[in-house]
């Protein structure tokens, strides 16, 4: 059952990857790679956010940290030694593992609201290092030179819409590989009742360690090609709180007791953004980021796949 | 010398400033356990009530910030209903969908602040404000200790309400054991509404400090998300006197980091401050 459950995974990643190819290599228009590239940063910012918020029930605001050092990451690398964007990304990874290291050795043991208002304390201390950081343009922002591009593509923002199709594929599977494993099954046992899940031998606080490690590498990992999508990058905008709030929301409507929920949710509000940026303007897209966020917690508190299947929501019944 | 002692007088003014915004909070959270991070957006949103009755009406702000009161106390009380209604009652993880709810709601005053009157700084103009007094080195504002004497003078009443009157000392009692006053009879949630709608209805004036002090812009709620759970969480969860203690620490720690290193660090001061408060003592310096 579950063997096969993986070879339709597997299929439909292989159909997702060949068809956002293809698209490179047909559609002339660069607009759609434009809106689609930011789309796809969203579901793979929301999926990772899950592993640890969904998952595990610590609501982390810190994702714009990670976000930003992902960005910084890149941009420093590319200044230094013009690092091609594999290696920015590779190594914004890394940084993004090990910041998850620290700020999950540091916050983690703090509950409830004290680990969120820990992880935006975090975000600002850390986007005010950056502004105080010369070499990266402190609080001005730097200028970037994309590198000529590669191969298949014929212009960078279909090149990087591929890589970040390549990085969803990767957030989510090892999102899915999480919820599937012994991890997730602990991780959940901790967010249903951590003290519970301590006293049956659950170590609580490595596998919290463990989530917030390989979110943070995703979120960071996911921040990296931004600079280079916009050519330009600073602070106030790579650690912008809207993508802590963003990743939450679309984490939270599409449902986080499964991996598809913050795909749903990312990809709904994603492209609805998209849309209204177009249309109307981007106060009106935070304005329907709030409302919708409020509207699902209140009303819907298992998301999208809540409504869809009906079991998560007995299942969210029983909890005390 | 001279240098650091203006910065110290400056800064214990300001920290008298940072308890008036900060001891609504004290209340709401630090005694009703309300993950209430849109604290400081009801705060940016009284500043603009107050902007705009100034504005078309030349209302002292200070009287302004009077007028919304009541608005603000019933705004207070609608707001815990919508919240116990929905979190508290059903009871289910209401801590995480309790964040996410507030700063829902935040993100919300922030946009309908900027729909309204855009992204530019707004101040109001009173005959106090531009002018300041010099005592041989260093100048002190007007607006800065009109601000300090009001914000003193607040946060000692809301200290003196909550520990004299009938209906202080049962707000108190109910974030001690809710359960045992609902058996001598009492009811809680009108209790904790009441108290909500207070700490909120602190904030029409805080509100109107807010803009006195400095000109607002609708993000500026961020900046004060740091520094009111810093001030609370310094003060040890709902202890109005450690409120003024702690803000008037962080006062005077941004001011003298202001006047060292220069405004760019200035942000990062009051997180700073909360991470170091919660990892070494996170029952806050007048802790329980």
């Amino acid at each position: 059952m579950k063997h096969r459950h993986s070879i339709v995974f597997w299929a439909g990643v292989a159909i997702f990857l060949a068809a956002v190819l293809s698209m490179t290599q047909i559609v002339r228009n660069e607009y759609p790679f434009f809106a689609g590239y930011v789309i796809l940063q969203f579901i793979a910012l929301a999926v990772a956010w899950s592993i640890l918020g969904g998952y595990a029930g610590y609501v982390n605001f810190g994702t714009n940290a990670f976000f930003g050092v992902g960005v910084y990451t890149a941009v420093a690398l590319f200044k230094a030694t013009g690092a091609p964007l594999v290696v920015q990304i590779a190594a914004a990874a890394a940084v993004g593992l090990a910041l998850g290291f620290g700020v999950g050795l540091l916050t983690l043991r703090m509950r409830g609201i004290f680990f969120s208002i820990a992880t935006i304390a975090l975000a600002i201390i850390i986007e005010t290092c950056v502004m105080n950081w010369r070499f990266v343009g402190g609080a001005a922002g730097i200028q970037i030179q994309r590198p000529p591009v590669m191969a298949p593509f014929d212009s960078y923002v279909k090149m990087l819409f591929f890589v970040q199709a390549v990085l969803v594929v990767i957030a989510v599977s090892t999102a899915r590989y999480i919820q599937n494993s012994r991890i997730g099954r602990g991780l959940q046992a901790l967010r249903d009742d951590e003290l519970a899940a301590e006293c049956t031998g659950v170590p609580t606080l490595k596998l919290k360690l463990v989530a917030c490690m390989i979110s943070g590498a995703l979120i960071s990992a996911a921040g990296a090609p931004a600079a280079m999508y916009l050519q330009y990058a600073d602070p106030s905008s790579a650690f912008n709180l809207s993508y802590s709030v963003s990743a939450l929301a679309m984490a939270l409507i599409g449902g986080t007791a499964h991996w598809i929920g913050p795909v749903l949710g990312a990809i709904l509000l994603g492209s609805t953004q998209q849309l209204l940026a177009v249309t109307i303007s981007s106060e009106v897209n935070v304005l329907v980021l709030g409302i919708m966020l409020v509207l699902f917690v209140v009303g819907a508190p298992k998301g999208i796949i809540g409504l869809l299947r009906p079991r998560y929501r007995l299942r969210a019944g029983g909890k005390p | 010398m001279d240098l650091l002692l203006g910065a110290v007088v400056l800064g214990v003014l300001l920290g008298c400033f940072y308890a008036a915004v900060s001891v609504g909070l004290s209340v709401s959270f630090g005694l009703l356990d309300v993950p209430h991070v849109a604290h400081p957006a009801f705060l940016v949103l009284a500043s603009y009530g107050v902007f705009q009755l100034n504005e078309s009406y030349d209302i002292d702000p200070l009287l302004a910030g009077l007028v919304i009161t009541p608005l603000f106390f019933l705004f207070g009380l609608l707001a815990y209903r919508v919240y116990y209604e929905t979190f508290e009652r059903r009871g289910s993880d209401a801590g995480v969908r309790g964040i996410a709810f507030f700063f829902g709601i935040a993100f919300i005053i922030e946009v309908l602040i900027i729909m309204q009157f855009g992204v530019d700084q707004r101040s109001v103009t009173a005959t106090y404000i531009g002018k300041s007094w010099r005592f041989g080195e260093f100048r002190i504002p007007i607006r800065q200790l009109v601000a300090f004497a009001v914000a003193l003078g607040l946060t000692v009443l809301l200290a003196v309400y909550l520990s004299k009157t009938f209906m202080g000392r049962a707000i108190r009692a109910v974030a001690q054991d809710e359960e045992a006053l609902r058996l001598m009879g009492a009811n809680p949630v009108r209790i904790k509404q009441f108290a909500f709608g207070i700490a909120t209805a602190v904030l029409g004036i805080a509100g109107a400090l807010l803009i006195i002090v400095a000109p607002v812009e609708p993000t500026l709620d961020r900046a004060y998300i740091g520094r009111t759970f810093c001030v609370v969480v310094m003060a040890g969860l709902g202890s109005i006197s450690g409120t003024l203690i702690a803000a008037i620490i962080l006062g005077v720690a941004e001011s003298i980091v202001l006047t060292m290193f220069g405004a760019s660090w200035a942000p990062a001061i009051s997180f700073a401050m909360l991470l170091a408060v919660l990892a070494v003592r996170p029952q806050g310096l007048l802790g329980r």
